[in-house]
């Protein structure tokens, strides 16, 4: 829900009758009438609602749309450049996976500064941080924007499973009639989105040029500039420490489900020992293999991918091992006393290095270089080791206790 | 990527240079920076750069190229 900054119009910037509320009464969570919560107040309504004649009973106007235009195919919502406070609380929700696959705009034709029939038409994913990223990317540049219906999915990821496809393009540009809107036959798709999109056959089905635009968003404005023609670090992907980190969230949050489980069936294990089964046992093991499970998970999902470059091996299940084992030889110390025992040890050690080895393999899926052929050797050679790893540990564990 | 490396000689890319009409078009969607252009002809510079996206085959003008990964 988007709160709406205070009466920053007023003539009068001390008095803010909306910001003192009484209990239950804030808008900060509950939006009692939206209009009222607009900047400016209810009593002002025509020039606070310049937008009313766009009203749809059932429809809220998105936040980012500032202005709509007159095109000759009807009005174009014209969005804001910059993020607001909500945006940017949503981006880190997202990147920490929560509602990441509900975060979509709807697809169709945008328009961002003061777009006019000979602007560039931009092409993007209708995954709302693709979004994101694009308008706040572009700044002070006027230009239309083609959100193409991706499910909520970047261009990249997208044009992989071809959702940000020829078909997809060409049928987004018959219905929202560019023709119509601009003067020229040209669109820029990203570059990344190549991978679902043929150009030449964009041309043949609708009549515009595919022009490919840099990879990055960021490179736009200087891809425009240099007359559409992007140089050699434009056309690249990378994969900063930063492009690294913010990755490690989602890595985090896939893997809860299985830890969850995988924690239940520990304390499960824990329990086993000399009299059948010791609730006692099962909480104070429970707790100590727990120590190792999160080791893992942390040493997999986020010290691997950030510390990529700089662990040996180019395999991402090797990786994980030695990532794994630096982290498990760390920890053993720490817990030794709620171990017990050399084979309980042992058990903790083999379990943790080979959770960090499947996690930091499964990294390979979030990565702009691995190939499908690589992972592929990879996961022949180190899910058995890994299964194997898995089984050998919980053996020795229960046999530890006994 | 000079910087991060994959496992060598799994990539399944394939270029036929006799098919290539030299259009440049692969090595303007190649994020890998894998092809290059000489005298008129697209050659393969860094075979093991390649991710095998497809983003080459699905724009080479002639089916020059071809990637068949599995299921990946």
């Amino acid at each position: 829900m988007k709160i709406f900054p205070m009466d920053t119009k007023s003539d009068k910037p001390g008095r803010e009758p909306f910001q003192k509320k009484g209990p239950g009464l804030s808008t900060t969570n509950v939006q009692i009438m939206p209009s009222l919560d607009k900047a400016g107040s209810a009593c002002e309504s025509e020039h606070t609602r310049p937008m009313a004649a766009y009203d749809k009973p059932g429809y809220t106007l998105c936040d980012y749309v500032n202005h709509f235009i007159d095109t000759g195919a009807g009005p174009v919502p014209v969005i804001r450049p910059e993020l607001d406070k909500w945006d940017r609380l949503s981006t880190i929700a997202v990147r920490c996976g929560i509602r990441r696959h509900k975060y979509l705009v709807s697809p169709g034709l945008y328009g961002i500064g003061s777009p006019a029939p000979d602007s560039e038409v931009l092409v993007t994913a209708n995954y709302k941080l693709t979004f994101d990223h694009l308008r706040s990317a572009l700044g002070s540049i006027s230009a239309w924007i083609l959100v193409l219906d991706t499910n909520g999915v970047n261009v990249w990821c997208a044009a992989g499973k071809k959702n940000f496809s020829t078909r997809e393009l060409v049928n987004r540009i018959k219905a929202v009639s560019l023709e119509k809107v601009v003067i020229h036959k040209r669109v820029i798709v990203p570059q990344l989105g190549a991978t679902g999109v043929s150009a030449r056959e964009v041309k043949t089905q609708s009549g515009f040029r595919v022009v490919y635009g840099p990879v990055r968003a960021c490179d736009i404005p200087a891809f425009l500039n240099n007359g559409r023609k992007a140089d050699k670090a434009m056309r690249q992907v990378t994969f900063t420490l930063f492009e690294r980190f913010v990755l490690t969230p989602v890595e985090l949050h896939g893997a809860l489900k299985m830890a969850g489980i995988t924690a239940l069936a520990l304390f499960v294990l824990s329990g086993i020992g000399p009299g059948i089964f010791s609730f006692h046992g099962a909480w104070e093991r429970g707790l100590v293999s727990l120590a190792a499970l999160i080791c893992g998970l942390f040493s997999g999902a986020v010290l691997t991918p950030v510390l990529l470059p700089f662990i040996p091996s180019k395999k991402f299940a090797f990786k994980g091992i030695f990532m794994g084992t630096v982290c498990t030889l760390l920890l053993l110390p720490v817990i030794y006393p709620g171990i017990g025992s050399m084979t309980g040890a042992a058990a903790l050690f083999i379990f943790s290095v080979m959770v960090s080895s499947h996690l930091a393999m499964n990294f390979t899926g979030a990565t702009p270089f691995t190939s499908p052929s690589g992972v592929e050797k990879e996961m022949r050679q180190y899910l058995p080791v890994q299964l194997a790893g898995v089984l050998v540990s919980a053996g020795l564990w229960i046999y530890s206790a006994f | 990527m000079k910087d991060f490396r994959y496992l060598e000689d799994v990539a399944t890319l394939v270029l036929d240079e006799q098919k290539c009409i030299g259009c440049g078009l692969c090595t303007e969607v190649c994020p890998q920076a894998v092809f290059e252009m000489n005298e008129n002809k697209a050659r393969i510079v860094d075979f093991n750069a390649c991710m095998e996206c497809g983003a080459c085959v699905n724009n080479c003008p002639v089916d020059a190229i071809s990637v068949s990964p599995g299921v990946g």
